[in-house]
């Protein structure tokens, strides 16, 4: 085995092996959630991650930034062949190692490939204006400034970066082949520029840029790779995921709280003695509504990982189109790094300490809350199906039940509709009397 | 209900009628109208009256869940015992409370929105509109109530029976799945907005606006204040009404 090899192996190991080192990071944060178990209507979970997450159906809302990912994530998908084909390459020693047996049906998946580099460079340099030089207001809201306007930019440049070592590859290979004799590869484009960069370059500098192509490649794979964590790029791996648990039911419906309803049972059973020992041992009181990221169900923090910062929710939203302080994907976007900093503080100090700080409050604030409408503008508008309105509610919930926190105005309506049965200061024995009325 | 308990005899459907339209002036006109239509077709509905409450959506969307949930079981505790299997609300808030959140509470029944039964009526042939009635000619644009449209993908229903109305039916530019809200939506109807530098109900209302209707149309109590709330901050009241479409329906009855 070569000493290529050698290293060859090492980087991978070392990139894969850091790469699943942060896997199992991110897996033991969303499991800082709440239990939820979803194993419910499989065929529809299938068929609408196909459509929503492999399908893409709710990014063409919007046709052309659409148009632009699209470009994006197919390549990436296309790309992953070559992949194999670097591995196996790198591993063995050989130089690409399919191109003898596979013939014509190789250089056509290598020039789609270039095909699809091509189109996925346009698009980053589209993206790259959109987020940089357009005024796109969702791309420039207060909570899209320091390190999420950074870290959209960032995996643009790599995405550049990989798309130039492949060229770098392909470009300087072709004229290897043609030097050597062997003629052109063939592949779509470069067949074309190779020669026209390339060409007369000596034999030994176009193997070392052929190389310096090969291995960039390959670097830029597992940098981008092992990126991904720390960034709200993980979306092309959660999506799917994300997807498949996402909520099938009516939008409109909220969640129902078991644990309310067995007290608010209680108070309706006559038979019931409130002093009687509950049937089942109680475990950890459980608090009403969420206060922090382990009051939510998984799905809430698979969700956050999952959010991409595209910003459609927020754009969407009638409080904040009219200048309100929410903005339902920087809720998404705290509830990930609270999630994080616990996960954090927790392996760093134990499984059972607490830093003290909670989602609500510390993070997202009472005004933020109060805002919301419920319309389920963001929640329709996402892409990947995620769902702020439910964080939203969960966290009204603890405000109202555990902190007795609401605007003065909802506790007055609270009480009328407990004494009256209806939101405002009327009498029931009223209600029929519209039949009479001219 | 209790007189048709009393008669022995079940009615076809109950006729929820909610808070707005049972206390609000405005939301009443809806109620009157939506009860001249089950009269026209000679239905046998009931109501509830003093023995309805309030569903308590507004309290569950602000939070309060055990209000909500003492609300629900106190109303499907009635329903349940004058065996209601059929319910027609006046308002998507009820109707997508009474439709997805009562069932794990014990409430089982079949929901639809007043919209949604005029169609069935319509299609049926049951409720007729002729031609060349008060609306010939007239602009109208529907406005999307979030708990019909969204929240309960119940987009066509509204827009077949403003089709039969011959009046001409225009679309704002955002309607449907992005239809924008009234602002009145989980429990801010009842509170203050918070701060911020317009208020949503003036926003929808400059969309409507945009297509320079006669009447903006709407299936809901809150939408209808929100609406005419912005149409008279745009000084539109004289030449642009807010109705719903169960009023536009009975209207063009001569109801």
């Amino acid at each position: 085995m070569g000493i290529g090899s050698i290293v060859f192996i090492v980087i991978l190991i070392a990139g894969f092996g850091f790469f699943g080192f942060n896997v199992k990071k991110v897996i033991s944060n969303i499991n800082l959630g709440r239990d939820k178990k979803i194993n419910d209507r499989k065929g529809e979970r299938w068929k609408v991650m196909t459509l929503v997450a492999l399908g893409q159906k709710k990014m063409f809302q919007r046709p052309i930034p659409a148009m632009l990912h699209l470009f994006i994530y197919v390549a990436f998908l296309l790309t992953q062949i070559e992949l194999i084909e670097i591995i196996i390459d790198g591993i063995t020693g050989n130089h690409r190692v399919f191109y003898p047996s596979l013939g014509g049906l190789y250089t056509l998946v290598i020039s789609i490939i270039e095909v699809l580099s091509v189109l996925a460079l346009i698009a980053t340099f589209a993206f790259l204006a959109r987020r940089n030089l357009l005024k796109i207001p969702r791309f420039h809201k207060d909570e899209m400034t320091g390190w999420p306007k950074l870290d959209g930019n960032i995996i643009l440049y790599l995405e550049i970066l990989l798309v130039f070592f492949i060229f770098t590859m392909n470009g300087a290979d072709e004229a290897v082949h043609i030097a050597e004799g062997k003629g052109s590869y063939g592949f779509a484009f470069s067949q074309f520029y190779g020669p026209a960069f390339f060409g007369g370059m000596d034999i030994d500098s176009l193997h070392i840029l052929e190389r310096i192509g090969w291995w960039g490649h390959l670097v830029m794979v597992l940098t981008f790779m092992n990126y991904l964590p720390y960034s709200k790029h993980f979306h092309i791996f959660l999506a799917f995921p994300n997807v498949w648990y996402s909520n099938l039911d009516a939008k409109g419906r909220l969640s129902n709280m078991e644990a309310v309803t067995n007290e608010v049972k209680m108070m309706f059973d006559p038979e019931a003695d409130p002093y009687a020992a509950p049937a089942e041992p109680v475990g950890e009181p459980q608090t009403f509504g969420v206060k922090d990221v382990t009051d939510l169900p998984w799905t809430g923090l698979l969700q956050a990982y999952t959010c991409t910062e595209c910003g459609r929710c927020t754009s969407e939203c009638p409080a904040n189109q009219t200048g309100k302080l929410l903005s339902p994907r920087k809720i998404m976007m705290d509830t990930r790094d609270r999630m994080v900093e616990l996960g954090d503080y927790k392996r760093k100090n134990g499984e059972d300490t607490h830093d003290g700080k909670k989602l609500v409050h510390d993070y997202i604030s009472e005004e933020e809350l109060w805002a919301c409408t419920s319309c389920n503008a963001c929640v329709e508008a996402c892409p990947v199906n995620i769902d702020p309105l439910a964080i939203i509610v969960d966290l009204r919930r603890y405000l109202v039940m555990e902190e007795s926190k609401a605007p003065a105005e909802l506790t007055g309506m609270f009480s009328n509709i407990e004494n009256n049965g209806a939101p405002w200061q009327f009498s029931p024995s009223d209600r029929l009397n519209w039949k009479d009325e001219q | 209900m209790a007189e048709y308990l009393a008669k022995g005899e079940a009615p076809d459907i109950l006729f929820w009628v909610g808070c707005a339209g049972s206390f609000d002036d405005r939301a009443k006109k809806i109620t009157k109208a939506i009860v001249k239509i089950l009269n026209k077709v000679e239905m046998k509905f009931a109501v509830l009256g003093a023995e309805e409450s309030c569903t308590g959506d507004p309290a569950k969307r602000a939070g309060n869940e055990f209000l909500f949930q003492m609300q629900a079981m106190q109303n499907i505790q009635i329903m349940n015992e004058y065996k209601v299997s059929r319910i027609v609300t006046g308002c998507p808030h009820c109707f997508n409370t009474l439709k997805n959140e009562y069932p794990e509470l014990g409430g089982n029944y079949e929901v639809i929105h007043h919209t949604q039964l005029i169609q069935e009526l319509i299609d049926s042939g049951k409720l007729r509109i002729e031609d060349g009635k008060p609306f010939k000619g007239k602009k109208i644009t529907f406005h999307d109530p979030c708990y019909l449209g969204r929240a309960n993908d119940v987009y066509e229903a509204p827009r077949k029976v403003l089709e039969t109305l011959d009046a001409e039916l225009v679309e704002m530019k955002r309607c449907k799945t992005k239809g924008l809200c009234c602002g009145a939506g989980g429990a801010q109807m009842f509170k203050e907005a918070e701060p911020g530098n317009k208020e949503v109900n003036v926003e929808r209302t400059e969309d409507a606006m945009e297509v320079k209707p006669d009447i903006i149309a709407t299936g809901c109590p809150f939408c209808n204040t929100m609406m005419t709330d912005g149409v008279k901050n745009a000084n539109k009241e004289g030449s642009v009404h807010v109705m719903d479409i169960a009023e536009l329906i009975a209207q063009a009855q001569d109801l």
